[in-house]
């Protein structure tokens, strides 16, 4: 009986660790809201979202982050369009076409590419790429939409081809040999049973891609360039959210109007990625894969 | 008929080599821009390495000397990572692997894990602003950034160690229990000893990414410049990845200190992909010696 009863408590204990993640995204959200929320007595909640105008150190100060939000989507939308093929292959490669000696390598590239920190690929991009840019196209400034969204797609890669090689792992090997048995080609295999069946891990990856993309924060801090105004060119300048909040927090005054504004775009930015990753972990339950798939 | 047979054989194998052709060549990409970018670091950054680097404190406004304080701010904001990551991860693990029924708890519980995972590095640093920074008091310190990348880097170590307790065969607990020991016995006797090994590879990648972040201890702990060493937790510390940021962009001699700039991100890379390298190879080193 005493037994049983320190068994239980030991048991709850573990419970209450378990749930430490959970407590955290509360008090995440309470944090985002004690800043934030003051912002909206100066401001409407439609205001902030759609005003043009970020002027957030004039007076009168002009809290409007659409462009801030076109900033983001544009850089996010144009990294993920050149990170899906390059991931998505790479996996296909990694998974099913590699030599099997020198597969584990080749992951260890992918796994080292990811390792990388976010500021040395600002970094790269700064010094390297913005400079090259100037010049061979005759640019204004290097430091622009382009850019960014290459080392964005530099920093979603990993994420996608990882997963997405999970789920190609997870595609059972009958399916693949039934295929064979047909007469179809590798390539066929590939292209109208395995990947086919691991679609729903593969758009997952890709999910998981764009949040990750939309909240980076030094790469599009260093390299997209800071002009919060509507882009009219790929080689404009931007200032997507997550630019706003790391350049900006250090001279906002404690307590003042900016310093909730830039909470407030916390806020939308939390969950905004919230809203991916609960469709991402809807798509790897709903379409669960056959077999022993463990996405 | 044997005619065209054969060319509809031969355009599909065509159609093979072009799509192997493409992705081999995808990967390839990936595998250059990763060679390209470490190489070209490596070349320029080489150069301003040495001891004096490493050991000193950077001097004239920040044109001159080492960057010393913030190799030593990035150690204790790690280590301070991993004493709040690694315990609430491993408890958490061995809660969903060993005592967890599958239901619409663990499923609440794992949803909140992958949201975690995803929640940007710049709200990370707005939460530790918010609630260690301002709510609690602890100011921009040694605490409150070791906090904030502790949590950050909770649903890595929480994987790691989920999947490292999972790779203990079943049969080790069965025959624990049929001797008759406790179940927590068995998990801190039996299950944990052996998942140990796993579970610390698992973490050491959570390790680079707590290294390597910036903007989680941008508003909680880094500091611009410190004419010494952080005295308690309660001190404001230096970093690498921060001090990268600073002489990047935001100091009056950003040509001159190019070559510190360079040295720094060498070192920060170092640091970085050596922890994960290790890690790696110690991995692959595990899977092959399986002792069951």
């Amino acid at each position: 009986m005493n037994r049983k009863i320190k068994e239980n408590i030991i048991k709850y204990i573990f419970f209450a660790f378990a749930l430490v993640s959970i407590i955290v995204l509360g008090l995440i959200v309470l944090s985002l809201f004690r800043e934030g929320m003051p912002i909206f007595k100066l401001v409407s909640l439609s205001d902030f979202l759609l005003g043009k105008d970020w002027y957030p150190t004039s007076d009168p100060a002009s809290f409007g982050i659409f462009s801030l939000i076109v900033g983001s989507v544009i850089v996010t939308f144009l990294a993920i369009f050149i990170a899906v093929p390059l991931g998505v292959l790479s996996a296909i490669y990694i998974a099913e076409i590699a030599p099997a000696s020198i597969k584990e390598i080749f992951k260890s590239v992918i796994e080292l590419l990811a390792g990388i920190p976010s500021v040395v690929l600002g970094f790269f991009g700064m010094v390297i790429i913005a400079p090259w840019m100037q010049e061979t196209f005759d640019l204004p400034t290097g430091l622009n939409i382009i850019n960014a969204s290459v080392i964005l797609a530099i920093m979603a890669i990993p994420t996608i081809s990882s997963i997405s090689e999970d789920a190609l792992y997870a595609v059972p090997n009958e399916f693949k040999e039934a295929s064979y048995a047909l007469g179809a080609t590798r390539f066929e295999t590939i292209a109208k049973v395995i990947v086919p069946s691991a679609l729903s891990g593969i758009s997952t990856a890709v999910i998981l891609g764009i949040s990750r993309a939309i909240g980076e924060t030094m790469v599009v801090l260093m390299v997209a360039g800071g002009a919060a105004a509507i882009p009219g060119s790929i080689f404009d300048s931007v200032r997507p959210m997550p630019a706003s909040i790391a350049a900006e927090m250090g001279e906002a005054p404690f307590g003042g109007a900016h310093y909730h504004s830039l909470f407030a775009i916390g806020i939308v930015l939390f969950f905004l990625t919230l809203a991916f990753n609960l469709i991402a972990d809807y798509l790897s339950h709903k379409f669960h894969q056959s077999g022993s798939a463990t996405l | 008929m044997n005619e065209s047979i054969n060319s509809s054989m031969k355009w599909r194998y065509f159609k093979q080599t072009l799509f192997f052709g493409i992705v081999r060549l995808s990967f390839l990409i990936i595998a250059l821009a990763l060679g390209g970018l470490l190489l070209y670091i490596v070349i320029n950054g080489i150069g301003v390495i040495n001891l004096d680097f490493i050991t000193t404190m950077p001097t004239d406004s920040m044109t001159r000397g080492g960057i010393m304080p913030a190799i030593v701010g990035t150690i204790y904001l790690t280590v301070g990572a991993i004493l709040i990551g690694l315990p609430l991860g491993v408890a958490s693990a061995i809660y969903l692997t060993e005592y967890a029924v599958q239901g619409r708890m663990i499923r609440i519980i794992k949803i909140g894990i992958n949201c975690l995972a995803g929640v940007p590095s710049v709200v990370f640093g707005l939460f530790g602003l918010g609630l260690f920074v301002v709510m609690l008091k602890f100011g921009s310190s040694i605490l409150a950034g070791s906090l904030t990348l502790g949590f950050l880097i909770l649903p890595t170590i929480i994987g790691a160690a989920e999947e490292a307790l999972k790779a203990v065969p079943q049969t080790f607990r069965e025959a624990s229990l049929a001797l008759g020991v406790s179940k927590w016995q068995t998990i801190f006797r039996i299950v944990l000893p052996n998942a140990l090994p796993g579970i610390l590879t698992g973490s050491i990648l959570g390790v680079g990414r707590a290294a390597g972040e910036t903007a989680p201890i941008m508003f909680t702990a880094a500091a611009f410049f410190t004419a010494k060493l952080p005295e308690s937790i309660f001190g404001e510390v230096m970093a690498l990845p921060y001090h990268i940021y600073v002489l990047a962009t935001a100091g009056t001699h950003i040509e001159e200190t190019r070559p510190m700039q360079f040295g720094t991100v060498l070192v920060l890379i170092a640091v970085v992909l050596g922890i994960d390298l290790l890690a790696i190879i110690i991995r692959s080193r595990m899977r092959r010696n399986k002792r069951w």
